[in-house]
């Protein structure tokens, strides 16, 4: 295929560990990892030459690792931006207004599903239940998700991303992980040995 | 109400460290060696008397699951155990909670329920979006290595047993369990027939038993506090703790554990404020995430929790993903939005989900408009019947269910709707 791609020697002392994991003779079972690991390595995008370097390293016929890397929507095999915004809009989070959320970063980014603004920092998509649904709306920003969200409590982490900084992930609201607003109110009588 | 003291996951809300020291703290570890001692035997049959049902959606009873593993390994045919966190059913976020903030749990169920299965081996498929959730599990799983509670001489008790954190990429019908095991055999996510089960022929052809995390992260306090402490909660054949979650319109969504049947109403109101405006503000509840048809407000106001109640009312527990609709909601737009959700994660091998996944979906898409023929209410419940027991596997049944609810609870609606759009376009000429 046209450009090369090789796994860079960090890299590729994972994907030993990651082929490792698996008997003798399955190393086929390391191409969803090694797919992973090689996309992120190459702006978050499995190439043709991605797909011919893993296929390679696995002793896998080419048109296997095409037919997994096709099957998967994780696996990028056309370009994204720097950040990937996949917006859950099942209908848990569609109950919690995630139409608010999607057309909030519409507007503000000027762009639509599976189109990337022209700075080539974000792209847009739609995804299917990413299961987090007491937190929804979600999006999932890579490999964060961004919870409890509101159109312009979204726009202010896209802001953020822009400026370079890093929000915080989780919960956009005060509220800690699953447990509901207002604080727990279970697991608060518990007297563990602690050694946190 | 379940009393703190009785909950399984101490650390569901990630208030305290998940490593190992505090998961010790917390129990976890605790003599695991004493209970291996006690032998395969012991162990599967205590889970058979504690009544715990698989908590993946199917409730399939999890010691004699266990129990259908060969009792010896024959050569070149290692016994795996193959854990199920591909969480992805709508309405369902538990195993999230228990892999980032409970990880210890999970890690030595797998031990006790590997070495009972007489596997040395597991592997945990987590959903590839659960990036983080797997790093959690993995450094778990690494402490637990650096201590020795895994590896040749797990816990000192002479059983090599390794874990291996696998990460999807993608793909809702992974959660299947043969298509589970197509895909950590690097290939796509596709179910196979069965015969043969996987307790036959799983992993890599060998004998495998696929559970779901919750199922396995249980099992070591089950077995440290008893059969009969679980089964004590609950009512009989539904017996223990489960992790429920509640989406969607009520005042506080939230996960939390729970025993098994309680009301519905109950765990609405006590844990998750209430439904939005009260609870005469309540149209509808999809009670075990998405594939588990919806309930109207009628049959909420007292069903209880469980396998067998929610069945009786022709739904399920499923995933105990509870899924709350008020008044304000669109329920053939609700439904619709999980038809393209099936169409979306159907793997395309079998005909009748791969075609009627999507014509259910466009058609209730018109019906959610109005745009409709009376005389097609039937004809989609009667492509639902098509699609339903006609497929390799139980997506075509998840996808077809909530249609079957929707039109069962709601064919006035779709009805009227139809009728109001009819009587405008009259109107107008």
């Amino acid at each position: 295929m046209s450009d090369k791609f090789e796994f860079t020697p960090e890299n590729m002392a994972i994907a030993q560990k990651y082929i490792a994991k698996y008997p003798e003779g399955r190393q086929a079972s390391a191409v969803l990892p090694l797919l992973d690991l090689a996309q992120r390595q190459n702006n978050n995008h499995a190439s043709d030459a991605v797909i011919d370097a893993v296929a390679e390293l696995l002793g896998m016929a080419r048109i296997r690792v095409v037919e997994v890397a096709s099957f998967y929507t994780m696996i990028n095999t056309k370009p994204v931006g720097k950040y990937l915004l996949q917006f859950c809009t099942t209908t848990p989070c569609w109950l919690r207004n995630s139409d608010e959320v999607v057309e909030a970063a519409r507007s503000h980014l000027g762009i639509d599903y599976e189109q990337t603004t022209e700075d080539g920092l974000f792209t847009m998509r739609e995804v299917e239940c990413l299961g987090a649904c007491v937190n929804a709306p979600i999006v999932q920003i890579n490999d964060d998700m961004y919870e409890d969200l509101t159109g312009p409590q979204l726009i202010a982490v896209l802001d953020a991303l822009k400026a370079g900084e890093t929000p915080p992930h989780g919960p956009q609201i005060d509220r800690q992980k699953s447990a509901p607003v207002g604080g727990p109110q279970t697991l608060n009588d518990l007297d563990f040995a602690e050694a946190d | 109400m379940l009393q703190d003291k009785d909950r399984i996951f101490t650390n569901l809300y990630g208030l305290h460290d998940p490593g190992l020291a505090a998961a010790r703290g917390r129990g976890d570890w605790d003599n695991t060696k004493a209970i291996i001692e006690k032998g395969r035997d012991w162990i599967v049959e205590e889970m058979k008397s504690s009544g715990l049902r698989g908590r993946g959606g199917a409730g399939f009873p999890t010691g004699l699951k266990w129990s259908f593993m060969p009792k010896e390994e024959t050569e070149g045919r290692p016994h795996y155990l193959v854990v199920n966190g591909d969480e992805s059913e709508p309405g369902t976020c538990k195993d999230r909670d228990i892999l980032r903030h409970d990880p210890h749990k999970l890690v030595e169920g797998c031990f006790v329920a590997g070495f009972a299965m007489g596997a040395h081996a597991a592997y945990v498929y987590v959903r590839g979006e659960f990036y983080n959730e797997a790093a959690a599990l993995d450094r778990a799983v690494d402490e637990a290595y650096e201590a020795g509670l895994l590896g040749p001489d797990a816990c000192g008790t002479g059983w090599a047993f390794d874990v291996y954190v696998h990460r999807g990429a993608g793909a809702y019908i992974c959660g299947e369990e043969t298509a589970l095991l197509e895909s950590l055999e690097g290939k796509k996510g596709q179910p196979r027939l069965k015969p043969p089960f996987p307790a036959m022929s799983g992993l890599y052809g060998c004998p495998s038993t696929v559970n779901n995390v919750e199922t396995i992260a249980v099992a070591p306090t089950i077995l440290r506090r008893g059969a009969d402490w679980f089964s004590g909660f609950g009512r009989e054949n539904n017996v223990g703790t489960k992790v429920f979650c509640i989406s969607g319109h009520v005042e506080k969504p939230c996960n939390v554990e729970e025993a098994m049947s309680i009301p519905l109403k109950e765990l609405l109101e006590k844990h998750a404020g209430g439904v939005r405006g009260g609870w005469d503000n309540l149209l509808a509840v999809i009670p075990g995430g998405s594939s588990t048809p919806m309930l109207p407000k009628s049959i909420c106001d007292d069903v209880l929790m469980d396998f067998d109640a929610l069945r009786e009312h022709k739904s399920g527990l499923g995933t105990a993903g509870v899924i709350v609709m008020d008044k304000s909601t669109d329920i053939i737009k609700a439904i619709a939005r999980l038809a393209y959700f099936y169409k979306h994660e159907s793997c395309g091998q079998c005909t009748p989900c791969r075609e009627g996944t999507g014509w259910m979906w466009r058609v209730l898409e018109r019906m959610a408009k109005g745009q409709a023929e009376i005389e097609e209410i039937d004809m989609l419940l009667e492509v639902s019947h098509q699609i339903e027991g006609h497929t390799i596997c139980a997506l075509g049944d998840g996808a077809a269910w909530p249609v079957q609810g929707l039109i069962r609870h709601f064919r006035d609606e779709i009805e009227s709707r139809i009728v109001g759009r009819k009587t405008v376009a009259v109107a107008a000429e």
